[in-house]
């Protein structure tokens, strides 16, 4: 065994950096150190620069206009965007709907949808969740009844991620009542123009718009948007919650937490020393660094065993749940370390385009951050679900 | 990047899982325990045959070469069936130490035997009073026309009854560390066994005034060498304590399935699903820390101990973990001695104050964090 990088790893490595530092835009940059939201251009200047690069589609085989990487070329990728600031690319159409119509998808879906998500003309987002259908996903409700060439939809999704940018919406609807409740369930495309579709926004804790209510209200849909066939939805859908997981733990992003939170406590003083030679907090920063140690090995096992064929499994149940721990256990650390400082909030400056003194500005994410990085050990499948699942696939229980 | 094994490899892993099912059973691990001379037993003498004493030597030194990685599969295998030969502490620590600092005459005369399954060693490298700290010695040695004298003491030599020679280590004039071959029937030497509360062998070690002559010392400045081979055993510690927690967490999982309690088997409450996943968490990123340290065995000095000291502060709280998981999880049944996981739990507790615990290595990692 051996866990150094190949030299062609690390030349891909090395031209990544370069590639980032000749054309991530220095405002958008800024706007992602400093933890401010991105406006949506921000989001279509980048991902339209990937675009040209041909590195959007990354997980994307090279048919269809992918850059035709491996799980070790996403993964350093991922990394080096995380540790130099640029934006997460918007996963929903190139990460998301998009495996699910090479998979599933018709030849003109294929031509159709594909090239459009590439190019960034069109913006998805997803309808899985309904107010009555978290966790237990399969017994949504929201209502799609055939009429002539087309579907009737009635119903309501949340938690909506930038639905208000999008024009696209990809979603898990019922079209057979009767059937066992994952059976009953279809995968439609739908676009976000068509009359009785409504987005309402949800402020979360952090007093951010990320997500939003979806309302469908007599939406017709033609039936030649659905993907795979009618009832077979779930397949979809559960396909698009284990496809390429490797990238779950969010290791790149941990990683420029705890360098962040590193650097912030070596700066700010406890008593004239630095916050870091503070024994009880000292203490916190190392165990991060142990566990961010052995979640960068448990990543490389299983990107490792990903490169030679085999798709993660509920490995990446192990993953999203102590990579979202850590991550929070940073964002915790870094608010602290900012003391008082962290108590002040300027929504204004975070998700609008109000200036703020830098002074400020360098602070004035981190306690908005920590109440953000709850969500990631609940969307995606909540933590106690992927534990539900490792105990059921890998134990047997 | 790989983490997978060679054929070699994968042989020796499949060797040793049939060898530790065949001989080492719950009833046949008490057996030996019991036996007066844990040295000389006859699965040693299978170690010998199968290469497992030459394994982890360079070939320079007459062994076979074996890097981390297998030394991570046989100590993986020794830990899942808590095999009780003093493999690590008998042959790998002390046999490492004579390889690096032996001339050939010592090399011929302790270690050659040592490969050979006919003789085992102890080394005393820790005294009580300088907890984990190598260097913090009060034993003394001084030279005097051609001898050495040693005085002081020597804590929790692991294998020290079956050792034909320890080896000891001791401050010099010069104020650096020496390393001596102490043969027990030395005057001046007295030896206190006990076994440990994982039921290994050990012993503390009084010197007063032992005169040894000049072909007993083995070094004069050990700094670098002993801490190339605590590292090397801090790894092994590590994926011996890896084996020890996956039988720990298969022998709960497979409790948990079998014992009904409200009329259905444990392994139907969410509750206990959770915390067997938890164990399970533990386990995998314990495993991960312990690949980290078997293959740092070969980086810098510097780099190499701080992964070390990263892996046994991790493995030493997982393994607190998965312990007391298992004690609770087996409910009563845990706390008896009759409970096969309850030599698991004892190890995996005592693991920890092997080699240096979870706060002595959190230390050396805090002291040298790295600013990014």
């Amino acid at each position: 065994m051996n866990l150094t990088f190949s030299p062609e790893e690390q030349a891909f490595r090395a031209e990544v950096c370069q590639f980032l530092a000749d054309n991530l835009p220095e405002d958008i940059r800024e706007r992602v150190r400093l933890g401010r939201h991105l406006r949506a251009d921000d989001y279509l200047r980048w991902q339209t620069l990937l675009s040209e690069q041909g590195w959007l589609g990354a997980n994307w085989p090279v048919e269809h206009g992918g850059p035709g990487w491996g799980p070790v070329q996403r993964h350093i990728f991922d990394e080096e965007c995380a540790a130099a600031h640029a934006p997460t690319v918007v996963p929903f159409g190139v990460n998301m709907v998009a495996p699910v119509i090479m998979k599933f998808g018709t030849p003109e879906q294929q031509a159709y949808y594909l090239p459009r998500i590439l190019d960034n003309r069109d913006w998805w987002c997803q309808g899985y969740s309904e107010p009555g259908a978290g966790s237990d996903l399969a017994s949504l409700n929201t209502r799609a009844v055939r009429d002539g060439d087309h579907y009737v939809v009635n119903g309501q999704k949340t938690w909506t991620t930038l639905g208000q940018h999008a024009n696209m919406l990809f979603c898990l609807v019922r079209t057979d009542p009767v059937a066992k409740k994952q059976a009953g369930i279809s995968f439609l495309l739908i676009d976000m123009q068509t009359p009785g579709i409504t987005v309402r926004p949800i402020v979360t804790l952090d007093g951010a718009h990320e997500v939003n209510e979806v309302f469908l209200d007599n939406v017709r849909v033609p039936v030649e948007n659905r993907v795979g066939e009618e009832g077979q939805g779930w397949t979809c859908a559960k396909f698009l919650l284990t496809h390429e997981r490797t990238g779950i733990a969010g290791l790149g992003h941990a990683k420029q937490a705890l360098r962040h939170l590193k650097s912030l406590a070596g700066h700010v003083e406890h008593r004239g020393r630095p916050l870091l030679e503070l024994p009880s907090f000292r203490q916190r920063v190392v165990k991060a660094e142990l566990e961010l140690m052995a979640l960068e090995v448990t990543n490389l096992r299983v990107i490792a065993a990903a490169r030679g064929g085999g798709a993660p499994g509920a490995e990446s149940s192990l993953l999203k749940v102590r990579g979202s721990e850590l991550r929070q256990e940073l964002s915790e650390l870094t608010r602290r370390a900012l003391g008082p400082a962290a108590v002040a909030f300027f929504p204004d400056f975070l998700y609008r385009d109000e200036p703020l003194d830098a002074a400020y500005a360098e602070r004035a994410a981190a306690s908005a951050q920590y109440f953000n990085r709850r969500k990631l050990s609940i969307y995606g499948g909540a933590n106690e679900i992927q534990k539900g699942i490792v105990a059921k696939t890998i134990l047997g229980m | 990047m790989d983490f997978a094994l060679t054929d070699e490899q994968r042989m020796l892993e499949e060797t040793l899982t049939r060898l530790v099912a065949d001989r080492v059973s719950p009833e046949q691990r008490r057996t030996r325990l019991q036996a007066p001379s844990p040295g000389a037993s006859s699965l040693w003498q299978t170690f010998a045959e199968l290469g497992l004493l030459h394994m982890p030597f360079s070939e320079e030194a007459g062994g076979l070469g074996g890097d981390g990685t297998d030394l991570m599969i046989i100590l993986q295998a020794l830990g899942r069936g808590l095999v009780p030969e003093p493999y690590l502490f008998g042959l790998v620590l002390p046999g490492t130490l004579l390889a690096l600092t032996g001339d050939d005459a010592q090399r011929a005369r302790w270690l050659a035997p040592l490969l050979e399954g006919e003789h085992q060693l102890a080394l005393g490298w820790q005294e009580t009073a300088a907890r984990y700290d190598a260097q913090a010695m009060t034993t003394q040695a001084r030279q005097k026309e051609g001898q050495w004298h040693l005085s002081g003491r020597k804590d929790l030599v692991m294998n020290l009854g079956a050792a034909a020679v320890t080896l000891v280590t001791a401050k010099l004039e010069s104020g650096k560390l020496g390393l001596f071959l102490v043969p027990v029937a030395t005057p001046g030497v007295r030896s206190f066994t006990y076994q440990t509360m994982d039921e290994q062998p050990a012993g503390d070690l009084t010197l007063e005034n032992v005169t040894l002559a000049q072909e007993h010392c083995l070094s004069e400045d050990v700094e670098s060498a002993l801490d190339e081979t605590l590292a090397i055993g801090r790894a092994a510690l590590c994926a011996q304590a890896i084996g020890a927690m996956e039988s720990a967490c298969d022998q709960t999982l497979a409790y948990l399935k079998e014992r009904k309690q409200f009329g259905v088997p444990l392994a139907t409450f969410q509750a206990l699903q959770h915390r067997m996943v938890d164990m399970h968490l533990h386990l995998e990123q314990s495993r991960s820390m312990a690949i980290l340290a078997a293959t740092s065995l070969t980086l810098a000095n510097d780099e190499r101990d701080y992964k070390v000291a990263a892996a046994k502060a991790y493995c030493g709280e997982s393994a607190r973990f998965i312990a007391e998981q298992a004690i609770q999880l087996h409910g009563a049944m845990g706390m008896t001695n009759e409970c096969h996981v309850a030599a698991y739990a004892r190890h995996l507790i005592m693991f920890d104050h092997y080699l240096g615990d979870s706060d002595y290595h959190l230390e050396h990692v805090s002291d040298r964090l790295s600013a990014a």
